[in-house]
């Protein structure tokens, strides 16, 4: 989020959106696979100055969004068990389990700690060495070799009140689900720039190579995400499938090789449930055999119930980008951001909390 | 999914620990996915994690963004005008 | 009501404050003077009208780089006195007292409490003390009430703003949640912001003096610019338009910000007043702010209008445009 105005951020804005105009020569559809993404969209009000023929869709890259409502339940199950102490990251306070939220168990008087870094849930089990620590970890490839390095420091440490509730998942393939089902239509990908500083460009190849897709590697200032647009029409009037970094300034094109060796090392790839789209195969990520003995999933006996989508939630559909926010029965009515229903609303980044706040102006 | 922001390091402890500046703000971040980072370097951080090095002028984000933008896109407007 | 427990989002100023207050609160004490729910309430006496207003204070922790609760009370109180045109004429404290207390530690509150109403020229001229068992209170807690006199030809309420009016501030928002929040060590963030707390009566004079016209005054505490420009949105009317790069904010705020992914138009100040005044009174004003204190960094952020009524517009750095909602609770640190 940057707030300097260097005296002509306007004037560079608008003529990128002059070019993008000269490009749009019917209607488009770009899906901006990111949360952060998302806000950055509404926040900078891009929207409002885009040209009638391009539509931007938010995808399936809000962790906090594609948490299943049985993982929630999970992890408040063994929050309420005797001493247990939950860290987590804010964005999940709010989002809805079956009948409660992290944030009402606090209410109800739960330890639940909201952490920045997946190194202070270490701290905090260090701390109170006579209670078990849960880090319930959620995130994409930006985050997972954070918590890779947390748990390899918590191992280091001998830390046996440590574990992890992991609710990690992966990009690419969900981005490959979503095509494979050859429902969505879209003419390319704001592809996430942060995640690409991690894994970089090669995984995103099978889109050009395969679905014959244009993506664009984008960072999130405003004028970030018009190049990014820009590159992406571009690409499109060439006729041209190719994957190219905008975000040259932080992406490298092989990525951070030691970030992946570090996910590596810690996590191997398992089927995951995504809220609304169901299984993915390999999109989720599980702790190896050799750090097993964290593993909040099995050590409390507590297991996984995969517990169905609210009726009418169209979430599902909105994050694989067949309907928008409006679309939905329970859009400003039954679910708004102070009684969401679904995480699409509870989360700051999900499609219909942004647009609820921001899209009222367009 | 992503806050990354872009932070100088201004001392390095043990254990792959540092103390970053981000204008202003400090706080303590681990080098462990960029151990080859050194004193003075930018960093971009993503919970307290450096993620990447990136140059001194990248980390002045906005500035380098405007001018290579300008660069790029300005003049060909113009000259299409 | 859905929620039926306490949440600390119940006290964090956003839509779920406001829910508490109207759904709850609201209907057992239903009156005229009550309804228009000003900073201060507006008593007519004959001739004269009194505000009144009152506070309660449970910060954490009791000392933060700028200011301490004792602070806080003094100039909080005596604030939303002024927000209606208000010269205050006394204050009340009232002390929730923690078994254990150090003594030295309130000493350095009413220490505090002395100075600030130095500065704001009032006095304290009731109060009472408690105290409760170990385990309560958090040491201290601090309500306060406060009377003032609204001088002749003052007429300054949320819901007079009219379209056409300027938007004026007076200084960068964002600096005491950020400082209470680096104080609080939570995300072990370091920095060297102060809380902006300080009393805003003196500037407040200062204005009605140049331009009694003032429309509306409001500080924003919790919940922040976006909670009180929508309140005065919705009880004026009107519309508010907002120019991003005209709000004032610190580097270092910001950087807080963009490391929590918090959102500055949301965060409490305590030395900040918005002010709304006809298009042609602003630039003598402003000048008038400025010569203050108070106001040397104040500056036009805005501008009402009459379409839309009731919405808060931001119009953005890149020349687009969004609406700003208030919270519906406290921010949570992000990661995405």
């Amino acid at each position: 989020m940057k707030q300097l105005k260097k005296p002509n951020e306007e004037k560079i804005a608008s003529v990128l959106l002059k070019k993008i105009s000269k490009l749009t020569d019917g209607p488009l559809r770009f899906m901006e696979v990111c949360g952060t993404h998302t806000i950055s969209i509404f926040r900078s009000g891009i929207r409002s100055l885009l040209p009638k023929g391009i539509e931007l869709i938010s995808g399936p890259g809000c962790p906090v969004c594609v948490t299943p409502v049985g993982e929630i339940d999970q992890a408040i199950a063994i929050l309420r068990l005797d001493d247990v102490i939950l860290a987590t990251f804010g964005d999940l306070m709010r989002v809805p389990g079956s009948s409660s939220s992290f944030h009402q168990e606090k209410a109800m008087g739960s330890d639940i700690r909201v952490i920045l870094s997946p190194l202070d849930a270490v701290e905090i089990a260090q701390r109170e060495s006579d209670r078990p620590v849960i880090f319930f970890a959620v995130g994409f490839e930006t985050t997972s070799p954070a918590i890779a390095a947390a748990v390899k420091e918590s191992s280091r440490k001998g830390l046996a009140n440590f574990y992890l509730l992991s609710s990690q998942k992966l990009i690419p393939p969900a981005m490959k689900a979503l095509l494979s089902a050859g429902k969505v239509k879209i003419n390319g990908f704001i592809l996430p720039g942060h995640v690409s500083v991690i894994i970089g460009k090669a995984p995103y190849e099978f889109i050009a190579r395969d679905f014959n897709l244009p993506g664009v590697i984008t960072g999130f200032e405003a004028l970030d995400i018009l190049e990014g647009i820009y590159m992406l029409l571009h690409r499109h009037k060439e006729g041209k499938a190719e994957i190219d970094i905008q975000y040259r300034r932080a992406v490298k094109e092989a990525g951070n090789q030691r970030a992946m060796e570090i996910m590596e090392e810690v996590f191997e790839p398992v089927d995951a449930r995504w809220r609304g789209l169901g299984i993915i195969p390999a999109s989720g990520l599980a702790l190896r055999e050799s750090f097993a003995r964290m593993d909040a999933s099995t050590a409390f006996d507590i297991p996984y119930e995969d517990k169905a989508d609210p009726p009418g939630c169209l979430c599902g559909e909105i994050l694989q980008g067949f309907n928008v926010p409006p679309d939905c029965p329970l859009f400003g009515t039954k679910c708004t951001p102070e009684n969401p229903v679904g995480p699409c609303m509870v989360s700051t980044e999900g499609s219909c909390a942004a647009y609820y706040k921001y899209g009222g102006a367009q | 999914m992503c806050l990354a922001i872009p932070g100088k390091i201004v001392s390095i402890k043990e254990n792959y620990l540092a103390e970053a500046d981000f204008g202003g703000v400090r706080r303590e971040v681990s080098l462990m996915l960029c151990p080859e980072v050194k004193v003075g370097d930018y960093v971009l951080v993503h919970v307290s994690f450096a993620i990447q090095q990136i140059g001194e002028e990248e980390a002045l984000e906005t500035l380098k963004l405007f001018e290579e933008i300008e660069e790029h896109h300005l003049e060909t407007v113009e000259k299409a005008e | 009501m859905k929620n039926r427990r306490i949440m600390l989002a119940h006290g964090a100023g956003g839509k779920i404050s406001h829910e508490l207050l109207h759904e709850l609160f609201l209907p057992f004490f239903d009156n005229d003077i009550l309804r228009p729910l000003d900073d201060s309430a507006i008593i007519s006496t004959g001739p004269s009208k009194l505000a009144f207003t009152t506070d309660s204070y449970v910060v954490k922790p009791l000392s933060f780089p700028g200011g301490d609760i004792g602070r806080l009370a003094i100039c909080g109180t005596v604030n939303d006195l002024a927000m209606v045109g208000a010269r205050p004429l006394g204050l009340s404290a009232s002390f929730i007292l923690e078994e254990g207390l150090a003594i030295e530690e309130i000493e350095k509150v009413l220490s505090s409490m002395r100075e600030a109403a130095r500065q704001a020229t009032v006095r304290v001229v009731t109060g009472d003390t408690k105290v409760v068992e170990h385990g309560a209170a958090e040491g201290l807690y601090i309500n306060t009430a406060g009377i003032g006199l609204i001088p002749q030809g003052v007429d300054v309420r949320g819901s007079k703003a009219m379209p056409g009016d300027l938007v004026i501030v007076n200084g960068p928002i964002g600096d005491h949640e950020i400082a209470v929040l680096v104080a609080r060590g939570e995300f072990s963030l370091r920095g060297t912001i102060e809380s902006d707390c300080a009393p805003l009566n003196g500037l407040v004079e200062a204005m009605l003096e140049a331009c009694r016209d003032i429309h509306v005054l409001r500080d924003p505490t919790r919940g922040g610019l976006a909670a009180v420009l929508w309140e005065i949105a919705n009880d004026s009317g009107v519309q508010v338009v907002l120019e991003e790069e005209s709000v004032p904010i610190r580097e270092e705020v910001r950087r807080v910000c963009d490391l929590l992914g918090f959102d500055p138009y949301y965060l409490a100040n305590e030395g900040k007043l918005v002010a709304f005044v006809p298009q042609e009174k602003a630039e003598k004003l402003l000048k008038t702010m400025k010569a203050h204190p108070m106001g040397r960094e104040a500056g036009i952020i805005g501008q009402v209008r009459a379409e839309n009524p009731g919405k808060v517009l931001l119009r953005t750095m890149i020349g687009g445009h969004r609406l700003l909602e208030p919270l519906s609770g406290e921010q949570f640190p992000r990661i995405c």
